[in-house]
């Protein structure tokens, strides 16, 4: 009997975290889109992005998981939050709420929400193949491999995207430099 | 089966974070708040991939390695769209979207 309890209260503990996740990827998207202030807009997507590694976790790519963590949360929002301190360190005015305004982001909704509730009614209704019988290897070992073999030139191909990125940032962030400002 | 082992869930959630990320950026009026907003988008293509990938396709390691190519694109984008954004604030003292009307040709 304890046991069959035990598998129970596992089965459990996993549906929940997986809800778990589940609301903090999309209350974390929530803060992103409707906050006023921008770095609580960054705060949004880094709550957003660990409920996403969550979700890769339950996809079973826990090396998914954890670069999401390490390149979305450490370097992106952590980029974005150098971007805010170096261009609008002081808060700006907070925007007038008139009617127009108001106007403007429930007619935005629109757009937004038909959005959703077309893919959402494709993913559910959609015609889907059935799932393959046969599984292949989806280890991080089988990632490394057909990474290293089958898609070497995309991966030399992102490492030389990624050098002409940074050359560019620099490039272009140095550009209106001057003595005056 | 528990619900963590169907697609639709996922699915689901990847297209309410592509709603809202189109939502945020047509309403944000900063140009950090729409790159967030463009990130979120991102994130909803990566989800979609490597549900589809896991439940509806033979090969399981193809939509790992597409999401990873699509981290370091995110991050480049990133990287290029932030220095451009800090080179349009020395310009303008601003990155409000209504300030930036000028062209210089």
């Amino acid at each position: 009997m304890p046991a069959i309890l035990g598998e129970q209260a596992a089965a459990w503990v996993i549906a929940a975290l997986f809800w778990f996740f589940v609301a903090l990827t999309a209350g974390g998207a929530l803060i992103a889109v409707l906050t006023t202030r921008v770095i609580r807009s960054v705060c949004g997507l880094a709550i957003c992005c660990m409920g996403l590694a969550g979700l890769y976790y339950y996809l079973h790519s826990p090396f998914l998981a954890l670069m999401e963590v390490l390149i979305y949360i450490g370097a992106v929002c952590v980029t974005i939050v150098f971007a805010i301190m170096l261009a609008e360190p002081d808060e700006p005015p907070p925007a007038p709420r008139t009617k127009g305004t108001w106007l403007w982001a429930v007619v935005m909704l629109i757009p937004a929400f038909g959005v959703f509730l077309l893919m959402s009614h494709l993913s559910l209704a959609g015609p889907w193949p059935q799932p393959p019988v046969v599984r292949g290897d989806e280890s991080l070992r089988a990632v490394g491999i057909s990474l290293l073999t089958q898609y070497c030139l995309a991966f030399e191909l992102i490492s030389l995207v990624l050098l002409a990125a940074i050359l560019g940032a620099l490039v272009v962030a140095r550009e209106g430099r001057t003595r005056d400002h | 089966m528990p619900v963590y082992e169907q697609a639709e869930v996922y699915l689901v959630v990847a297209a309410f974070l592509l709603a809202a990320g189109i939502f945020g950026l047509l309403r944000r009026r900063t140009l950090v708040g729409m790159l967030i907003s463009g990130e979120l988008i991102f994130s909803a293509a990566a989800l979609n991939f490597v549900a589809l990938n896991h439940f509806h396709a033979p090969e399981p390691a193809e939509g790992q390695i597409f999401v990873l190519f699509i981290m370091g694109l995110a991050a480049a984008e990133v990287s290029i769209a932030l220095s451009i954004i800090i080179a349009v604030y020395r310009n303008y003292r601003s990155i409000q979207t209504r300030d930036l009307t000028d062209l210089k040709g």
